[in-house]
């Protein structure tokens, strides 16, 4: 794991209509590190990941990935990130395949590569039998499979996973384990946010806690539980 | 980056193709309500008839276009694409020129329907078929980007219109001058001139719709 910060998120802040759901967050993440992101609903998790991803612009602050400006230079950005989203980005009258073809095609990939490199995707999320199957076709679980799988294709430097263990069974629980733990091992540095904080916090280094959009209290993800529990009983 | 954009274009119109037969019979439900509105004159039903065929496919093409953003915002797929390093003109040009071959198609598809109801037959099909094609470019570029547009807001099915329709004036002129020339003859040799009008606006729409693009679908 490196020491040096491929995330760099200072005083950021991002409002809908007047209500802020980030507000002057600031935290750091090491190159390699998974971090978990934690809190309630509405804390401003998705928020967070939807700013550093560029999908949204903040309205205050200034975030840094791998060294890029997530507003200035974010084709950059989004050369090194992948975000598993709560929307699933899938076309639903296309196939699982065929909606696979179309990220790697877009990212450039040649086509001989694609279609060997497609079907080892499909079969590491389970979902090889129904690879030439529809989206429409598929159950909630499946579709956060396919769409794990559209994260794992784009090979990203820094992966965001939000609610990643979200409408899957206990067998796609352990599926995210074991590609976080993965990915992990090839240096990728992963931000998850996540309501199961006991499986989270086993595969996490550090642990961020939100509440209404800021930051109150970062530190090693084997302090996290103890810090919600305390927050629970205050509350 | 284009030939991705467009095979996916293509493939999801495939899927959905079912949709380009109701869209072709609302064209010419169309054409049909246009002929009861001049009556049984032969004459005019000639004179009026590129005019109503262009108004067919204009009518037509809000539906069209319109439904071209529907699989990319059922789960924000435009969103993941944008996400990519993938560079937004190429989508866009790559939903511009899928739309515009659906266009073309249905304009030729209609054609028939309109010699049929209103007598206006043509021996210059190739010249016919030619100015239709122009025509649609002219209707989808500007049509691509102002669906993208509304594709997000309630009330898009009127808002596509109101937004489109005015500024596609100077093509839709052309494309029934350049059109009526065929059907009703031209013995002053006018349609260069229109059709030069009509490479003209097509060229300013597909170059300005395709620089807008990224501006309108990022935040």
């Amino acid at each position: 794991m490196g020491s040096n910060p491929i995330i760099r998120v200072e005083n950021v802040g991002r409002r809908y209509g007047r209500r802020w759901a980030l507000a002057d967050v600031n935290f750091e993440a090491r190159e390699g590190s998974v971090i978990m992101v934690a809190g309630r609903n509405g804390s401003g998790k998705s928020t967070l990941f939807r700013v550093l991803a560029t999908a949204i612009r903040p309205d205050r602050g200034r975030a840094l990935v791998g060294g890029f400006n997530v507003v200035r230079e974010r084709e950059d950005v989004r050369k090194i990130t992948a975000l598993l989203s709560h929307y699933s980005y899938l076309y639903e009258s296309l196939t699982a395949r065929e909606n696979l073809r179309v990220v790697a095609e877009h990212l450039g990939v040649g086509r001989p590569a694609v279609n060997n490199g497609l079907m080892a995707i499909l079969e590491r999320v389970n979902l090889a039998q129904r690879a030439d199957d529809t989206v429409s076709t598929f159950s909630a679980g499946m579709r956060k499979r396919l769409s794990f799988a559209r994260v794992l294709l784009q090979q990203p430097r820094v992966v965001m996973l939000d609610e990643p263990y979200g409408q899957l069974d206990p067998e796609g629980f352990v599926l995210v384990d074991e590609v976080v733990r993965e990915l992990k091992a090839k240096g990728t540095t992963i931000l998850m946010a996540t309501h199961q904080l006991e499986r989270g916090a086993s595969l996490a280094d550090d642990a961020v806690l939100l509440d209404a959009g800021r930051v109150i209290w970062s530190g090693s993800a084997r302090d996290v539980l103890a810090k919600d529990r305390k927050r629970e009983e205050a509350c | 980056m284009l030939t991705a954009a467009l095979r996916k274009e293509v493939l999801l119109q495939w899927r959905t193709r079912s949709q380009m037969m109701a869209v072709f019979v609302f064209g010419a439900a169309a054409l049909l309500l246009f002929s009861f509105a001049v009556g049984p004159v032969a004459e005019m039903l000639r004179q009026f008839s590129a005019g109503f065929l262009w108004l067919g496919l204009l009518l037509s093409s809000t539906l069209t276009l319109a439904e071209s953003y529907h699989a990319e915002m059922e789960n924000r797929a435009l969103e993941g694409l944008l996400l990519l390093p993938s560079d937004p003109r190429a989508l866009y040009y790559g939903k511009a020129i899928a739309n515009w071959l659906q266009l073309w198609i249905l304009g030729v598809a209609l054609t028939p329907v309109m010699v049929i109801l209103y007598d206006a037959g043509t021996t210059r099909v190739l010249e016919l078929v030619a100015v239709i094609g122009l025509g649609s470019a002219g209707l989808s570029a500007p049509g691509t980007l102002y669906a993208a547009m509304t594709a997000q807001v309630r009330s898009k099915q009127t808002l596509l219109p109101l937004l489109l329709f005015p500024l596609i004036v100077p093509a839709l002129l052309a494309s029934v001058k350049a059109t009526s020339l065929l059907v009703l003859g031209d013995p002053m040799g006018q349609i260069r001139s229109w059709l030069m009008l009509l490479v003209a606006f097509d060229a300013i729409y597909w170059s300005l719709c395709g620089l807008l693009f990224g501006r309108v679908v990022e935040e």
